[in-house]
């Protein structure tokens, strides 16, 4: 595929990304962060997030499988999350974090566990989304073209 | 009513871990699999999508009863579909531009097309294009989709039939011109397919009614294609007919209103403010996509002087919800109207979309910017300085938080540029960004570079902030806790303070009271209480002389936004408050006013 039609594609696909909430705007704070003096920025904050997610998602199905459930442990997860979520623009996430937060005021169990399901299912949609564009970006750029710019405007 | 409610809610309980499901296997068939377990996943995926669909029927139909908005919803959904199924010749439509008909005032359907005699018609407007996977001319007319969603789901009848050949649309127009013009578009879409028995015409819009009892069985479905056309289309102002030959094909006929007026401002139309997605230049290879904030107004079109007066009502009403977070240390109380952490999350969702917005420096879009732009700059200076009151935050707030209801229809226009021009775009944005760096270096040269510490526990928060700094030229320092902040402000001068509010160990509420404490006291008592070592007295620390500590900035950076946090937080001692996610632009306006 030549590099105008792969550039075209990666627009599409960013754009559907946007329309689809995957991602806000924020996420095009990210994008205006990278530049000569930080050229991989997007992708080594994308996978600080992933990592940093994973591991949250993995001490939250911990916390919420023990016998007796600390909320106040969970719900401090839930904030990391929601927090890293909103910084890199993972709209789908940063929302249902904020539902979950809800039900662990409530220290409601079944709503809980809902959630974190939720929360799974939303991040391992965002996850793969943001691999797939980046997956793009790298083959434009192998490819010897560039990535091309997002503008924004009225 | 409830039985509705009932089913809309289950409906959507049932969607949502279905939706997981299918998404899952989905992603599970791009890795690696062997080709049973490709088998068995596509039979999964498959499975999944006929549920789906179903349940999506069933919510259309809840929906549709009596929520006339979430129409334009369904309808653009649809399009793309509809669009495919003519071209792959499963019907055939046709448009016509009618006099209005009869029931239009009352009386029964009359939908021939016919002689303009006492009617005005309108050409379409050409920026009534909606996007297509696979544009041809044809489709480049406006409201093709408008009547496309509906043969969608008559597809459904029509679909066991012969291919249509000339599946292209036709469309007849007339022409005469006046001011503000109600415009009657009748659509046919034919097929040549099984046909329709006299005798099932009667139920034949009925839910959940198909022409015999063994239809599903055979065809598939649920009987609700139809019902929801029609209710689609009644609540549109329209009228939906069928005729109909068993063994040759039928022809679904519909007619509906359409609004039009020449000065190319198409909010009030009802029938055609859906995105506009497609290219409407045919030169514009590069692809232009728009994303419309479909609360302040239309469709940008790509000719009408009318753009720039849709550009200020707009750019003001952006500016009214950039005021929110930008000007913060003008606005302690967030102005929400109600506590709920949803609404105000979409408002946050909008503001942030409208600061990104802010951030772009000229861009080279054909739309003549910088006038606007000065005015909206112009607009936030003015509005700086004054205290904004914060009823009126709440108006203009909610009005983009009612409407931004999905992230969906918060829309940002985006362009994309050639590799060229996108050098070009760099060097321009260095430029304003270099701007900022001198401003800010200049009044920093008397002092030397200004020490910032950012207090903050999230990592991913860490790397973006930093960053944020690094482009407006400053270095930071990085504590995790309350506790390092302190120490960190024992042994060394700084000249602002940008404080994470929920952190672990010592919050930034409790942290920022130490550090006013010992400001107003000269020493380190209090923090000595909670637990932290005073600072040694040795030439490390800080010595406390006879002059009273500087009072530093205190910025808090809060994810909770509700007007108790941000009194909280003044209370607390701190300076003003930034909401997260942290943008660029709320940076840079909170180092201008609190850096000297």
């Amino acid at each position: 595929m030549e590099v105008g039609q792969m550039q075209r594609r990666l627009v599409d696909y960013t754009k559907s990304l946007f329309m689809e909430g995957f991602l806000d705007a924020q996420f095009l704070q990210l994008q205006q962060l990278q530049d000569e003096s930080n050229p991989d920025f997007v992708v080594e904050v994308v996978s600080l997030f992933f990592d940093d997610s994973e591991k949250l998602l993995n001490d939250l199905t911990m916390a919420l499988d023990q016998p007796s459930v600390d909320f106040k442990k969970v719900d401090a997860h839930v904030h990391q999350l929601k927090g890293s979520s909103s910084s890199i623009g993972a709209q789908r996430v940063k929302n249902a974090c904020i539902a979950f937060r809800s039900f662990c005021e409530e220290q409601n169990i079944d709503a809980t566990l809902r959630c974190l399901q939720q929360v799974k299912q939303e991040y391992y949609l965002v996850k793969n989304k943001l691999e797939t564009m980046l997956r793009l970006e790298q083959q434009i750029v192998a490819a010897g073209g560039s990535i091309p710019m997002i503008e924004l405007g009225f | 009513m409830r039985a509705k409610q009932m089913l809309a809610t289950m409906s959507h309980e049932i969607r949502s871990p279905l939706s997981g499901v299918v998404s899952m296997a989905e992603i599970l068939a791009t890795t690696k699999l062997d080709r049973e377990q490709r088998q068995l996943l596509g039979v999964m995926i498959s499975s999944g999508d006929l549920v789906l669909q179903l349940i999506n029927d069933i919510l259309d139909l809840s929906k549709v009863i009596g929520d006339v908005l979430r129409i334009r919803q369904i309808l653009t959904n649809l399009i793309s579909n509809a669009i495919k199924f003519t071209h792959e010749g499963k019907v055939g439509v046709k448009l016509y531009v009618v006099p209005e008909p009869p029931f239009a005032k009352e009386g029964s359907q009359n939908g021939s097309a016919g002689s303009t005699a006492n009617q005005s018609t309108t050409n379409v407007p050409k920026e009534e294009t909606c996007t297509s996977t696979s544009q041809t001319s044809s489709d480049q007319r406006g409201f093709h989709g408008k009547k496309h969603e509906d043969s969608c789901q008559d597809r459904s009848q029509s679909e066991r039939g012969t291919p249509v050949t000339n599946g292209t649309i036709d469309v007849t127009e007339e022409q005469a011109e006046l001011p503000e013009t109600t415009v009657w578009i009748r659509c046919d879409v034919y097929d040549t397919g099984i046909g329709i028995p006299e005798n099932a015409l009667p139920t034949l819009f009925k839910k959940y009614m198909q022409v015999s009892a063994d239809h599903a069985r055979k065809y598939g479905g649920t009987g609700l294609g139809l019902a929801i056309c029609k209710q689609l289309v009644e609540l549109m102002g329209g009228r939906l007919t069928v005729s109909s030959q068993v063994h040759c094909g039928s022809t679904f006929t519909f007619i509906l209103p359409y609004k039009v007026s020449l000065s190319c401002d198409h909010s009030d139309d009802d029938l055609s403010d859906m995105d506009d997605h497609g290219a409407t230049d045919d030169d514009a290879t590069a692809g232009f996509f728009q994303f419309q904030p479909r609360t302040l107004g239309s469709l940008f079109s790509s000719n009408g002087s009318s753009r720039t007066q849709n550009l200020l009502a707009h750019n003001i009403g952006y500016v009214n919800s950039h005021k929110i977070n930008g000007f913060s240390e003008n606005c302690y109380s967030f102005p929400m109207s109600n506590g709920q952490t949803k609404e105000m999350d979409l408002v946050e969702d909008a503001c942030s979309v409208a600061e990104a917005l802010e951030i772009s420096p000229e861009p080279e879009s054909s739309f003549s910017h910088s006038p606007d732009h000065d005015n909206e700059s112009a607009i936030c200076r003015d509005e700086h300085h004054h205290n904004v009151v914060n009823a009126e935050n709440r108006v203009s707030t909610r009005d983009v938080s009612s409407c931004s209801e999905t992230s969906r229809e918060v829309d940002v226009k985006v362009k994309i540029t050639e590799p060229q021009l996108a050098a070009e775009r760099q060097e321009r944005s260095d430029s304003g960004f270099q701007s900022t760096l001198n401003s800010s270096r200049e009044a920093s040269n008397s002092i030397s570079k200004p020490k910032i510490l950012l207090v903050e526990d999230n990592k991913i928060n860490v790397m973006v902030t930093r960053s944020m700094m690094k482009q407006l030229g400053h270095t930071i320092d990085v504590v995790n806790n309350g506790v390092e902040a302190v120490r960190a402000i024992q042994y060394h001068s700084y000249d602002l303070v940008l404080m994470d509010v929920c952190m672990p160990v010592m919050d930034g509420l409790q942290t920022t009271r130490l550090i006013r404490s010992f400001e107003e006291t000269g020493n380190w008592d209090e923090a000595a209480k909670a637990g932290i070592e005073k600072p040694s007295p040795s030439s490390d620390s800080l010595q406390p002389d006879c002059t009273p500590p500087k009072r530093i900035p205190i910025i808090a950076m809060t994810a909770n936004a509700l007007s108790e946090s941000a009194d909280e937080c003044s209370a607390n001692g701190m300076d003003s408050f930034i909401s997260k996610p942290v943008t660029f632009q709320k940076l840079k306006e909170c180092l201008e006013q609190y850096l000297p």
